[in-house]
């Protein structure tokens, strides 16, 4: 535990000392919604939700790319002789997922102030994207270990990642459409238990499997 | 041939379904008519599928616990017929479909989550080959592969139940509504034709099994 939050520490440490990354990826957010909002203007909500949750993977797959790819094998190294791999992992799935989380909220409030507000329920609508957020970080930061293990890039991660994200994508896109209308379905928590249930596994399989990526 | 006996029974078995199937009595169903003697072909096809993945996984998992070689040319060969089966049971399906549905692809849950099984399946090669280094990547497809079926199965068996689907028994099981067959065809279903075309897929797999490790061997000695 204690190694965890100091692993954790060092990243979110690093991530204020080069803003310049966190910065890029939120302009990255920005033009990206700036050009959806050129080609589209202010879309009707159902083409709003899919949109939102495109751009949700597209901000998901660039900003924890580079949590694997950034470090250099020396410091990998480092890492893994002063703390355990499983430490290191939960480490990194942690940071990204808050990343992804503060990310989430940032691309709403753009995508409400330049495509429009469709959504009816902002509360549950916030949730629903930190929570999706969230799922799409932790799987796309095992999968960001596999590539960078591969000495690949991050388009080989979109590869791995696009077809075992669709379930999760298209179950959260069924949840998020509800908060655009005040009716409140009784399948709700169905869906909510499924997708935290495939966080939790997630998670598992990460600390089971990633020993294994790291043994060379 | 070596261990004939299960290569006779798989023949045999198929011999059953190809003439039974298509010659047997089946239930007169509306809008399924005859039809429904697909059902021999292109269920028996998910059912190899999965079994295929299932014994690539677990072969995939016995690499990472021993660190043999053999144990990933298993869990490669199997995942490609899994892929082979796949393809095929998508491709029966959509005749079906063309015929009982009108076209052949309406964004039904189950043509999605068949079509993500195999693009990740794809993914799982695309990744191998991505690699040179042996070890490495037969320890980093490994991982991969047991995350893939990890993540993979229980979204297909599950989702299904969540949604409406075209597809019979949306309600309940995923496969097939059980109340649809009658004891006719099950009789020749559950003993005759998922086991004969599965014994097909590990005929052709342990086919290539064979072959890859000869061609190792081959290139050990060289």
């Amino acid at each position: 535990m204690k190694y965890i939050l100091a692993l954790f520490k060092k990243d979110l440490l690093l991530e204020f000392r080069h803003q310049y990354t966190f910065y890029g990826i939120v302009l990255y957010v920005a033009s990206t919604i700036f050009v959806l909002y050129l080609a589209m203007g202010q879309p009707e909500s159902q083409v709003w939700n899919g949109l939102f949750w495109m751009i949700q993977l597209f901000v998901c797959v660039n900003a924890v790319a580079k949590s694997f790819l950034q470090e250099s094998r020396g410091r990998l190294l480092y890492f893994y002789s002063i703390a355990g791999s499983r430490d290191f992992i939960l480490s990194k799935l942690l940071f990204n997922a808050l990343l992804m989380a503060l990310l989430s909220i940032v691309g709403w409030l753009l995508f409400s102030l330049l495509l429009g507000n469709p959504v009816q329920n902002g509360w549950r609508f916030m949730g629903v994207a930190v929570f999706g957020g969230f799922g799409l970080s932790l799987v796309f930061t095992f999968l960001s270990a596999i590539a960078a293990r591969a000495q690949q890039n991050a388009a080989l991660m979109a590869i791995l990642g696009f077809p075992l994200i669709i379930p999760q994508l298209l179950l959260m896109m069924k949840l998020s459409n509800t908060a655009f209308s005040s009716v409140f379905q009784e399948s709700l928590t169905q869906i909510v238990l499924l997708l935290a249930g495939l966080d939790f596994l997630v998670i598992v399989l990460a600390v089971i499997l990633f020993p294994f990526l790291w043994k060379d | 041939m070596r261990l004939s006996w299960w290569k006779i029974l798989c023949v045999v078995l198929l011999l059953i379904v190809s003439t039974a199937g298509f010659l047997g009595g089946v239930p007169a169903k509306p809008i399924l008519n005859e039809t429904i003697r697909n059902l021999y072909f292109h269920v028996a096809m998910w059912f190899g599928m999965m079994i295929f993945f299932g014994v690539s996984v677990v072969n995939s998992v016995r690499y990472l616990r021993t660190g043999n070689m053999r144990y990933d040319t298993y869990a490669v060969e199997y995942a490609n017929s899994g892929i082979l089966f796949g393809l095929l049971g998508l491709v029966t399906g959509m005749i079906w479909a063309n015929y009982t549905w009108g076209k052949a692809w309406s964004n039904d849950p189950k043509q999605i989550g068949a079509v993500i099984a195999i693009l990740i399946y794809f993914a799982y090669q695309v990744l191998r080959n991505s690699m040179i280094d042996i070890d490495k990547r037969a320890r980093i497809g490994a991982v991969y592969n047991i995350f893939a079926f990890a993540m993979l199965f229980p979204t297909i068996w599950i989702i299904p139940r969540l949604v409406e689907s075209l597809h019979p028994g949306g309600m309940g099981n995923p496969a097939l509504n059980t109340n649809d067959i009658d004891a006719r065809m099950r009789m020749l279903f559950y003993p005759a034709a998922v086991p004969g075309w599965t014994l097909l897929g590990v005929w052709i797999t342990s086919l290539r099994i064979r072959l890859k490790l000869l061609e190792e061997q081959k290139l050990n000695n060289a």
